[in-house]
């Protein structure tokens, strides 16, 4: 038989006005199973928390309903009150007759007959509350980050630094991502590089970081603080570990013009080569689909000047296991390529604008590397074609961004900046040159972004023109941009000499495949999606997993910079405890009763429901049932709501509870 | 200060809603002081995707006149999908209740988000003047009478119907 204590509060006057507090408590002493029920001025204050401590104690009361304000605000005080007076914490209740009640409606009868219904119901509910265990998981404090971009970089660097060991995994032979492509960074004009080789020096020197690059991940398993993550380490055909990086091997190659991705193939390499020359790890990779050997089983250069022997040719790709404990996702971002309408993609070409036709135009990316002291011209600005200074040059803004009826209605926040920027870098390097921006508007927020906006205009003679282009069409060795100054309401006409457009900053392709291996939800554009955009903007909806960069949302490097400390300051309280403490509120599986239809697993946004087998003393399979394992679990009750056997039940919201409710009213 | 009006019958309404957000909403009209008809009786899920449709049957077997089923917008949920699960039962559910007769303006679906304590107080107000002005849900209330009386053999002919097999 249970002992239930009610406690009523009149907040004030908050409750009291318009409730009568005592009439309720009388009303609810009545009520079978509770023992104890009375009023108090303020049960949040110290007096009211010992007045409840009290009770439990003499009147041996096995269950507490406090009637107050909303459990939302004061749940939490009263079941650690609870606990305090040795009851399990779940046993408490909390009636809302204050937010829901006595703050709503003016009529004191309605309100009083209203609160002893509140409360009433929720002494039912309280008969059927179990104790709850809390739910402790253990915590292995090393963390994975995939991405070796900024982002991926400064989160690996921060949690390091807190002295747990860190995972990085990139993709590309080199960690730095787009970063080190960069010429030079807004609004101060710093060289990318000088300000991003030494944290990438930092990395490949810091005793607390693996690095994997030329990797992928392969496979994630297992849930918060306690991750299996399969990594695949392509083979490089160069042992890392003899390699010296004198690079005899790249200039004695004779295979030299094959186009550099991190020149945006305009810059040419060799078939064995580092993307850069400060890349890091300062290890060459042997690219096999253009490597002669591959192909005709002859050349071998490498491998015969190498003086370590490092150079490998039957090297296979291997497949690594970490266990890890949080994840953070800093995969970036890839710019739009308008060279054709991208298959299977809601995403409509820009074949109107001629790239990937017209030598000369080129995308954001590429004049990054033409302006760049280590690009391919030296950081000359030259047109690809045919390699003269360009005198006029025409930027074209929102390419592919804010575009709804081209499929992206997003604004990839970093292009009129950097147009600035390009603006004035190409005014520093051809003096007697004109640089003309198409644009719909300029977004500038950010410290000292919009001065830096205004003096690409005013000092750099940069000539903005509000209005969008229609077409560009080769003309001799010219390209004739047809546009609109919608400013005076007349058409345009430039005849330039190279074109440069802003396309749109989309995630990184194979986003979505990732997302899945992670089990983490992305939106139509396969950016990311944070727990809340406000509150929680650096978490997964899935515990263990973060996120930081362009992988959530277009960013510019102080933002992406700012996230990913965020990211790891949170992979840092993770791992400041042993152990991880939840709530108990869980779904749990009535084994007997399951028939392994596994619905409930089909509608788990989180997969916390395994598949588990059930076997008889000689190991014979009796049946298979669903498991759901309290690590992962949200507690949200979808499965507990499909299963069509009644077999999953969620702790703290069970059927019994909820009916208890309906037959109270 | 009592300025309500008093009406001949007052129904009863049952609101089913999830903890992040409607929950909140109706949070938000307390703490923003405001009114509505004290007829609605809360009951708090962690998530639409929580709310069996059996709640809603028992609720009207109970004696409600109205249910109101509330969660996050769609795209909003906590729990990432669940109200879209909870909006795909809930179609098929109301077909079922209109195949066993139930008046759909009985039962109504909404989202009401933890900034909209005055959507709260819209949807609260409207669907009790609409189940006030359709009167008293008795189909539910007559067929749990029709149980009981079924299930206990209380008159003599029945005695005797009984007592024959």
């Amino acid at each position: 038989m249970s002992r239930i204590g009610v406690f009523i509060c009149h907040c004030g006057e908050n409750i009291s006005r318009t409730v009568d507090v005592e009439r309720v408590a009388a009303e609810i002493g009545k009520l079978s199973g509770v023992a104890f029920a009375t009023d108090y001025k303020y049960m949040c204050s110290d007096p009211g928390q010992n007045l409840l401590k009290k009770a439990i104690q003499e009147q041996k009361l096995t269950h507490v309903v406090v009637a107050a304000c909303s459990p939302r605000m004061h749940e939490k005080t009263f079941r650690k009150a609870v606990e305090a007076a040795g009851l399990n914490p779940f046993l408490c209740e909390m009636a809302n007759i204050r937010e829901h009640c006595s703050w709503v409606h003016e009529n004191r009868e309605e309100a009083t007959v209203k609160a002893i219904d509140i409360v009433g119901m929720m002494v039912e509910r309280v008969k059927k509350n179990r104790i709850l265990p809390t739910i402790t998981v253990p915590v292995t404090k090393r963390s994975l980050v995939i991405g070796g971009g900024i982002a991926g970089i400064q989160a690996a660097l921060d949690i390091a630094d807190c002295g747990h060991e860190v995972i990085l995994v990139e993709r590309e032979p080199s960690i730095g991502g787009h970063m080190a492509q960069l010429s030079e960074t807004f609004p101060t004009l710093d060289c990318s590089q000088c300000i991003m080789t030494p944290k990438m020096v930092d990395v490949a020197n810091h005793p607390k970081i693996k690095l994997y690059t030329y990797s992928e991940v392969e496979l994630v398993e297992g849930y918060i603080g306690n991750f299996q993550v399969t990594i695949k380490k392509k083979a490089r055909s160069v042992d890392e570990d003899k390699c010296t990086g004198c690079g005899v091997c790249m200039t004695k190659c004779p295979q030299k013009k094959i186009p550099n991705k991190f020149d945006q193939n305009i810059g040419m390499r060799t078939a064995i080569y580092v993307p850069f020359p400060q890349a890091v790890p300062n290890t060459p990779v042997i690219d096999r689909d253009n490597f002669t050997w591959f192909k005709t089983g002859k050349c071998g250069v490498c491998k015969k000047v190498c003086g370590p022997g490092a150079v490998d040719f039957e090297q296979q790709d291997t497949l690594v296991v970490e266990a890890v404990g949080a994840i953070v996702v800093a995969t970036g971002f890839d710019l739009y390529s308008i060279d054709e309408k991208p298959k299977g993609s809601p995403i409509k070409g820009y074949g109107e604008f001629g790239h990937g036709k017209i030598p000369d135009v080129i995308d954001g990316m590429t004049f990054e590397r033409l302006a760049s002291a280590s690009g391919p011209t030296g950081g000359k600005i030259l047109r690809p074609s045919d390699g003269k200074e360009p005198k006029q040059i025409v930027f074209i803004q929102c390419v592919g961004s804010r575009a709804r009826e081209k499929g992206i209605s997003y604004c990839s926040k970093v292009c009129c900046m950097y147009t600035a920027k390009h603006t004035m870098l190409y005014h520093h390097k051809v003096h007697d040159g004109q640089a003309y921006v198409f644009f719909m508007d300029a977004r500038t927020p950010g410290k000292s972004y919009d001065e830096f906006w205004r003096r690409s205009i005013e000092e750099e003679e940069a000539v903005y023109i509000r209005g969008m282009v229609s077409r560009l069409y080769q003309k001799g060795d010219k390209i004739v941009v047809m546009g609109s100054d919608i400013a005076v309401g007349v058409q345009v006409e430039i005849e330039a000499d190279m074109v440069v457009l802003a396309t749109a900053v989309q995630p990184q392709k194979g986003a979505d495949l990732l997302a899945q291996k992670l089990g983490i939800s992305y939106d139509k554009y396969h950016f990311y999606s944070e727990a809340h955009a406000k509150l929680r903007p650096v978490e997964c909806a899935t515990a263990g997993i973060y996120l930081a960069g362009a992988c959530q949302g277009p960013k510019d490097i102080p933002e992406t910079v700012s996230q990913a400390s965020a990211a790891a300051a949170k992979v840092m309280t993770l791992f400041s405890k042993d152990k991880l403490e939840r709530e108990p509120i869980v779904a749990r599986v009535r084994e007997a009763g399951c028939v392994g239809c596994f619905a409930c697993k089909k509608v788990c946004a989180y997969g916390a429901i395994e598949e588990k087998e059930i076997r008889d003393r000689q190991g014979n399979l009796i049946k298979a049932v669903a498991y759901v394992n309290p690590g992962v679990c949200a507690g949200c009750g979808t499965c507990q709501a499909t299963c069509p056997s009644k077999c999953v039940e969620l702790d703290g919201y069970t059927d019994e509870q909820i009916i208890a409710m309906i037959e109270a009213l | 200060m009592d300025n309500t009006i008093k009406h001949d019958f007052e129904p009863k309404i049952i609101a089913f809603v999830c903890t992040w957000c409607t929950y909140a909403g109706a949070d938000l009209a307390g703490t923003s002081r405001m009114q509505y008809p004290a007829n609605v009786r809360v009951l708090k899920f962690p998530c639409t995707g929580r709310i069996d449709p059996v709640f809603i049957l028992k609720a009207f077997q109970q004696g409600a006149d109205g249910v109101l089923v509330s969660g996050c917008h769609p795209g909003d949920c906590h729990y990432i999908a669940g109200n879209f699960h909870a909006r795909r039962r809930f179609a098929a559910f109301r077909k079922l209740l209109e195949f066993i007769g139930v008046d759909l303006n009985r039962l109504q679906f909404s989202w009401v988000s933890a900034a909209e304590g005055g959507k709260w107080v819209e949807v609260v107000t409207d669907l009790t003047e609409k189940v006030r002005t359709m009167g008293p849900m008795v189909e539910f209330k007559e067929l749990a009478l029709e149980e009981q009386w079924s299930g206990a053999i209380d008159t003599p002919e029945l005695r005797e119907a009984y007592d024959a097999i």
